[in-house]
């Protein structure tokens, strides 16, 4: 079963929570945005961008987010609306500390991805869109996220979680919900969502040399070949050809 | 004869820290920068187009006539967006190599700039992948530090501004106008074409968008010379290209190798399917290609190949299936996504896609109906080349291609529940547990 | 059969031939695959499609087949003809010969009723909707369909005015495409995606816009729907009449739909060389103002100082003997809603009747220089449509606005301003003290001007024959200002317009009801003229001296014994709303010819009924001098009087009968005088010196927004509601100045104004704008005009000054 019912009744869409006016905006927050802005030959690019600052800074697209992006790049408050309705990573409400994502899509689902799901929100006691109670970790159901060599996949802020099984969930989750320092197979150490979001616009954390150069899935293809002593062919010889040319290694196998 | 895997833009992976500039240089990395800029950008697009490169992002459009459609004449700037969107189901080749090798992009991106005349060039990477953002952040800022980037690269007087922009989810955006249209800030839906984006797409100006693997093939082509890049692959389908075999095989992994390479030969690779299975079916370029089942072995995985097999080459993306799985579940799935991912802009893909979906599960539950299967292909039939871009097409495909090869199982959706025909734990990697739905 | 595009639109070089249905089809180069078939008869069916709009290709429901792309080689898929461009010897197959596109269509059909909810027989839209007109010409009897519908919660008010259902809408995008392509207020866009995406907007941010009527008008569902008209009427119930709009002189093509003896709603009309086929909300929804308990019916008489009820011969026996008694101490007012028939019955009554030049339609403030003006340069002028028209503004290279806020005084004119900026790169160069909204969104260059310095920031600006300037009605009140922008045309090769305000006023110009002017632009002071009205009049004599003025005849009526006959004025429309009542109290009789109450019947000696603008016949003249039709809409037994005919019957009893007295009689006898050929009064020379303001004064800057205190929005609340709010305005360095933060009382002539400010960065120094006819705060009641001084503080000083206090207050002190 896909065990998802399917929904027809969409009371709270069209628009962000209006009624949650917290925000944590600042000056400095409204200075990013335009260094932001500043970085394209057209300052509305800026938007998406601009949208991941105000969600690591607000948790959320929040009312003064959108509003400051719209004044900022001289647009509508609507068409501010209409962009952050648009893009799944924006969220409506808060999330928790973490943002765990399992990917159900066919390949991941069929592969243990649809388990995996039920047993994240077996063990947190939420279902997919909500947050635990602590605040620790909120849950969504995600499509593919091009980690498919490595399925099933989850991820936890937008860091991959490869191969995952019950046991690597279990224990996932128990050191999110612990507050425990957590790696990513094939990322860093983990932030929380709302730091991973000023990441993505375009704000560095200095992790970026950590982690491997790549997983092991992406590495079959290099290591058969090395067993098997398979390359890309030489380039050939410059014409005309010179000394140095002719006398570097050419031919194939 | 070439060799069965031919690593070129996979050379590097496995080197210790391959994504420093240091690394990288030191496997001559930024030496066809150097080269391309000692030349003319026009002598870069014969090259270019001399080497048969086609796009490696699913169309597989050559790629030097993409470049000279730019015209010369358009007094505005000109643009290369690099679609770093990968988002089509199966698909996973861009993201190892960004992550890994990152500057073997940026050296694309600066050259073929050169090449097209442009000042200010974008990689636009799909938001769900923070790892991949922060070393393609880095290895941008590396390139500016050392002087690819930015004012006089190495002195020649030439200059390009390189931005890496994160995209906010939204496989649509992987559509080359969709993606124009997220990166000036809106909804990412696709545009009315013409004019096309060489003529005028980013900000109404000429502009180039390009697949990462297209761009990240461009330094090895500079470097060894148009020859060699065609030494590689079928008459047509020339080069090295990057293969993501997954799901039920022993070892799931990245080939890369000549176009023209057979599922059979790469199956062989990485071990086969997982123990006591066999293969069922397949997608020859991810979700979007119809797919094909174990007698389509040994075509080519090459443009034409897999053309003639009525399916595409796409991104080459070969998820393996094994006989535990259920047609019906699978194209439910995939269908599910595309409903998910539909813009909604134009109608039949809207709400074609929001009928198919609860049809299928109909099918799924074994409650469909008799002329339920008919009327699946009806609906198919009136979304398939009738929505304004192909991602309609690409959610038709994989369903009318499993009606083709498996409609018994659909037909079978009308008394037995998909889950019973294929209990759903057996499909997993893992012994699932007491109580959790497969 | 060979079909060609109309000639004239076209030159034979640029068409193609296509193929539509294997019949021969020759098309101007750019033509649609849509349009083409129409052309020959066959209408594709289309939702998202509007020829006013940029394709979108959207809803698919328009799929062709396209077997030959005019190079021999057909098109794989069926093709979205509303963004197909014809290409020479292209063929096309519709529905009517190709089967595929016939299925394509029929499964785009039942996609859209998939989710669509089936309230017809509840929906405003059933009956005229494209949505059940084409289910039930192309659909299928019975849905396939056996899922689940979307559902929403509904109605959602997308502003005071508009309604928005989600379960109705196809996303055809036509709302949202409207408000950022036409108008430029993208408060409505689309929302959410998928089988989610939405029209959705800001919560803070209502879709107030001045022409948000029209996306309810395009709306090819009941998704939108109009507050007003909701649930009013069936559309097969209503009476359809086209009329021209009454508020202001842009001359828009309406349709009147009107049910049990009532206007139920209002449409724009579909005139391609005015208002295109869109109008402004004033014009779409403002239309109950007359309906009130305080609509006239009977004639009213001074009877001890008590105005009665009286009949119609008691009433125009009282009138006769007042203006027996007053001979030749009299003058006729006329105010801005007049139609040229009536405007023509006034003229002459005045000349012919009551024998005077009194006669002023300016009811607003003017200046002599004005009246010499439109005689030298107005009156007369014909319709030219390749020199001064909506078209010429639409091929021009260059438009100057001059004392001219096209979005608030003109909306029509801004629309095709707008279309021009879009799509023909017209640059647009304003001389206002601020870019206005509607200047923003011109993308105009705006020349920073302090009120009073507008000829000379005029001058500089560079002209030529490609260039035409529009000058508003306001400009009256720079002294040199309409001389000037004469001067600027004379030396540059531009072309000058005059925008006036009000539908009347162009035609009020043209039948002479101005102190200096006879119909047809005749020279008062010019016997040669005199003598061609006479003639066609048969009276022996026309009075030769210019008249009073509009401010001397009230002038005149304050001193007592003088006379006055007003037709449709407000005395908050003058300069000093004060000095008006006081004419009118001190006049030695008045007569008031009027719809409803107003301040001038409570001080009349007898009042006449006057029939509303739905329930009578003639036309208006708008700015480009083109006649449109005012059509009895709303027609009874006992048929309300018009002004012409009440001044008829008026005329009859004083002895000197008026010779016309139906607005078809009136329009014959003044074309048949028509335009005068002969010499032009010239231009008054003086160069009006502005208003010096001392220190510590700065200027005042000001014009009267679309919506505002106008009588004519009453019982449209709603409408009201998406008014601007009130502000005044002043740029930072002033602000600084003078200590302003987020109001300001603003003072002058003795009276006083508090307002919310909004301190406007690039707005003229010195200078501060306010609105001019605010609900509760009209300037007239200060008596203060565009371009006075006046001396601006913070409240709290003004306070201290014993000046008032709350924002949006007035007084005088």
């Amino acid at each position: 079963m896909s065990d998802h019912e399917f929904q027809s009744w969409f009371p709270e869409s069209g628009s962000i929570d209006y009624d949650d006016t917290q925000t944590n905006i600042t000056e400095a927050t409204l200075d990013e945005m335009r260094s932001i802005a500043a970085r394209y030959p057209q300052a509305r690019s800026a938007l998406l961008p601009m949208l991941h600052l105000v969600q690591s800074v607000d948790g959320r697209i929040s009312p003064a987010g959108v509003e400051a992006c719209a004044q900022i790049l001289d647009i509508t408050t609507a068409q501010v609306s209409g962009v952050a309705t648009f893009y799944t990573m924006y969220r409506r409400r808060p999330g928790g500390r973490h943002h765990v994502g399992v990917c159900t899509t066919a390949l991941c689902a069929v592969m243990g991805g649809d388990a995996l799901l039920d047993q994240v929100c077996d063990r947190l006691g939420i279902h997919e869109g909500e947050t635990t109670a602590d605040g620790a970790i909120s849950l969504e159901r995600i499509e593919c996220n091009a980690a498919c060599d490595f399925a099933p996949v989850l991820m936890v802020n937008w860091e991959f979680f490869d191969n995952m099984n019950p046991e690597k969930v279990d224990d996932l989750l128990a050191a999110l919900s612990s507050g425990e320092t957590v790696k990513s197979p094939r990322g860093a150490t983990l932030t929380s969502w709302m730091e991973a979001e000023r990441v993505l616009a375009g704000f560095p954390d200095g992790r970026a040399d950590e982690g491997p150069t790549a997983g092991e899935a992406s590495l079959l293809g290099v290591n058969v070949a090395r067993e098997n002593g398979w390359r890309a062919p030489d380039a050939p010889p410059p014409i005309p050809a010179s000394d140095e040319a002719a006398s570097a290694e050419g031919g194939q196998k | 004869m070439t060799d069965e895997l031919t690593p070129v833009l996979t050379a590097n992976w496995a080197d210790e820290r391959a994504w420093k500039l240091t690394n990288y240089e030191r496997r001559g990395g930024y030496q066809a920068l150097r080269k391309a800029l000692s030349t003319t950008p026009a002598d870069v697009m014969e090259l270019v187009k001399d080497s048969g490169l086609r796009g490696r992002g699913g169309a597989g459009f050559p790629t030097g006539m993409k470049w000279s459609f730019v015209p010369k004449d358009n007094p505005n700037p000109k643009y290369l967006v690099v679609n770093a969107d990968e988002s089509e189901p199966g698909t996973c080749k861009d993201m190892p190599l960004m992550m890994a090798s990152p500057h073997t992009l940026v050296e694309g991106v600066i050259i073929a700039s050169y090449a097209i005349g442009c000042r200010y060039a974008f990689i636009y990477c799909r938001g769900e992948v923070l790892h991949i953002i922060r070393r393609l952040q880095q290895a941008v800022r590396e390139a500016y530090s050392a002087g690819y980037a930015g004012k006089n690269i190495l002195g020649s007087g030439y200059d390009v501004e390189v931005v890496v922009h994160a995209g906010a989810g939204a496989y649509i955006c992987g559509e080359e106008t969709a993606l124009l249209d997220s990166l000036e800030g809106r909804r990412g839906q696709p545009r009315l074409r013409p004019p096309f984006p060489a003529v005028a797409g980013l900000y109404a100006s000429p502009t180039v968008v390009n697949n990462v693997e297209t761009i990240a093939s461009v330094p090895s082509i500079i470097d060894r010379g148009a020859a060699w890049f065609a030494s590689m692959g079928t008459e047509k389908s020339k080069g090295m290209t990057i293969y993501s075999l997954s799901g039920h095989v022993k070892r799931p992994g990245q080939f890369e190798a000549p176009l023209g390479v057979t599922l059979r030969q790469l199956l062989e690779l990485s071990g086969g399917m997982r123990e006591g299975h066999e293969l069922k079916f397949w997608t020859p370029g991810g979700s979007s290609t119809p797919i094909l089942t174990a007698e389509h072995l040994d075509l080519p995985l090459d443009y034409e190949g897999m053309a003639a097999a009525g399916t595409m080459l796409g991104t080459k993306a070969l998820q393996c299936f094994d006989e535990t799985t259920s047609v019906v579940r699978t194209t439910l799935r995939w269908i599910e996504f595309y409903k998910h991912e539909s813009c909604g802009k134009c109608t039949p893909c809207r709400e074609g896609n929001w009928w198919l979906v609860q049809l299928l599960k109909k099918f799924e539950a074994g409650q469909a109906q008799q002329g339920d299967v008919e009327k699946l292909l009806d609906i198919a039939d009136d979304i398939g080349g009738r929505s304004f871009c192909a991602l309609a097409d690409g959610a038709v495909a994989c369903l009318t291609s499993a009606i083709k090869h498996f409609r018994d199982e659909f037909e079978q959706g009308m008394h037995i529940p998909a889950w019973e025909l294929f209990p759903y734990e057996r499909s997993a990697l893992f012994a699932v547990r007491e109580g959790a739905h497969a | 059969m060979t079909v060609t595009a109309k000639p004239g639109e076209v030159v034979a070089s640029d068409l193609i031939t296509v193929f539509i249905d294997g019949t021969e089809v020759q098309v101007p180069k750019g033509t649609l695959a849509i349009r083409a078939a129409e052309m020959i008869g066959v209408a594709i069916p289309r939702f998202c499609d509007h020829p006013l709009l940029d394709p979108v290709g959207a809803c698919r429901q328009c799929l062709v087949e396209v077997p030959d792309m005019g190079n021999g080689r057909g098109m794989p898929k069926p093709q979205a003809s509303c963004t197909l461009e014809c290409a020479p010897g292209m063929k096309i197959l519709t529905q009517e010969t190709s089967a595929v596109a016939a299925k394509a269509q029929k499964g785009m059909i039942e996609f859209l009723l998939l989710n669509h909810p089936l309230d017809c027989p509840i929906c405003d839209k059933g009956g005229e909707c494209p949505l059940q007109n084409q289910a039930m010409a192309n659909g299928a009897g019975e849905s396939r369909y056996e899922g689940v519908k979307r559902t929403f919660p509904k109605p959602v008010s997308i502003s005071a005015l508009v309604l928005l259902d989600r379960e109705r809408c196809i996303l055809c995008a036509r709302c949202t495409r409207f408000s950022e392509q036409i108008s430029g207020d993208p408060f409505i866009t689309l929302v959410e995606r998928g089988a989610l995406q939405q029209v959705g907007f800001y919560e803070d941010h209502p879709y107030d816009s001045y022409f948000s009527g029209n996306v309810i008008q395009i709306c090819p569902v009941g998704a939108l729907t109009s507050v007003s008209y909701r649930f009013q009427s069936r559309p097969f119930d209503l009476v359809s009449t086209p009329v021209t709009c009454e508020h202001c002189a842009g001359g828009c093509q309406l349709r009147s739909d009107h049910r049990h003896f009532q206007v139920k709603r209002r449409l724009a009309g579909d005139a391609p060389l005015v208002n295109e086929e869109w109008n402004c909300d004033k014009g779409r929804f403002a239309f109950k103002s007359g309906r009130g308990p305080d609509r006239l019916t009977r004639p009213l008489v001074r009877d001890n100082g008590v105005l009665r009820v009286a009949s119609w011969p008691e009433a125009i026996d009282a009138a006769v003997a007042g203006l027996r008694r007053a001979g030749s101490r009299v003058g006729v007012l006329t105010g801005g809603r007049l139609t040229v028939e009536d405007a023509y019955g006034y003229s002459k009554f005045a000349r012919a009747v009551l024998g005077t030049n009194n006669i002023d339609f300016r009811s607003r403030p003017a200046s002599a220089e004005e009246a010499v003006f439109l005689a030298n340069r107005v009156a007369g002028t014909e319709l030219d449509e390749d020199r001064l028209s909506y078209t010429a503004l639409q091929q021009a290279k260059q438009v100057v606005l001059v004392a001219f806020e096209p979005e608030e005084e003109a909306a029509m004119v801004f629309l095709r301003l707008r279309k021009a900026v879009r799509k023909n790169g017209l640059k647009v160069v304003t001389v206002a003290p601020f870019a206005s909204n509607g200047s923003v969104k011109l993308n105009a260059e705006l020349v920073a001007t302090v009120p009073g310095a507008e000829a000379e920031a005029l001058n500089g600006i560079t002209a030529d024959a490609d260039t035409i300037v529009l000058i508003g009605d306001r400009a009256a009140v720079v002294p040199g200002l309409l001389n000037a922008a004469a001067d600027f045309a004379d030396r540059t090769g531009a072309r000058l317009g005059w925008v006036p305000r009000r539908a009347g006023d162009r035609g009020a110009v043209e039948t002479g009801c101005l102190p200096n002017l006879l119909p047809g632009g005749r020279p008062t002071g010019d016997v040669l003229a005199r003598v061609d009205v006479q003639a066609a009049w048969g009276v022996d004599s026309l009075p030769g001296t210019p008249g009073l003025d509009a401010d001397e005849q009230l002038a005149a009526a304050r001193e007592g014994g003088f006379a006055l006959l007003v037709g449709g004025l407000e005395p908050s429309d003058f300069t000093q709303a004060n000095e008006v009542r006081e004419g009118l109290e001190n006049a030695s009789f008045v007569v008031s010819l009027e719809q409803r109450l107003s301040e001038v019947t409570e001080r009349a000696d007898v009042v006449f009924p006057i029939a509303l603008i739905e329930e009578r016949p003639g036309h208006f003249l708008n700015w480009e001098s083109r006649r449109g039709r005012v059509n009895t809409v709303i027609k009874q037994a006992n048929q309300p009087m018009t002004d012409l005919r009440v001044l008829a019957a008026l005329a009859d009893a004083l002895g000197r009968p008026l010779g016309v007295r139906t607005a078809r009689q009136a329009l014959a006898e003044f074309d048949e005088l028509g335009a005068w050929d002969g010499a032009r009064a010239p231009l008054s020379r003086g160069r009006g010196v502005a208003a010096d303001h001392a220190d510590g004064e700065v200027a005042l800057a000001t014009w009267r927004e679309l919506l505002d205190g106008s009588r004519a929005l009453d019982y449209e609340p709603a409408l009201l509601e998406t008014a601007k709010p009130v502000v005044a305005r002043v740029a930072p360095e002033t602000a600084e100045q003078f200590g302003l933060t987020a109001a300001v009382t603003v003072s002058g002539n003795g009276g006083w104004l508090t307002l919310p400010l909004d301190i406007v960065p690039g707005m003229a120094p010195d200078t501060v704008w306010v609105p001019t006819h605010a609900p509760d705060t009209p300037l007239s009641e200060l008596g203060l005009v565009h371009g006075d001084p006046v001396t601006i503080g913070s409240p709290a000083a003004a306070l201290e000054r014993g000046e008032g206090f709350d924002q949006g207050e007035g007084g005088v002190a």
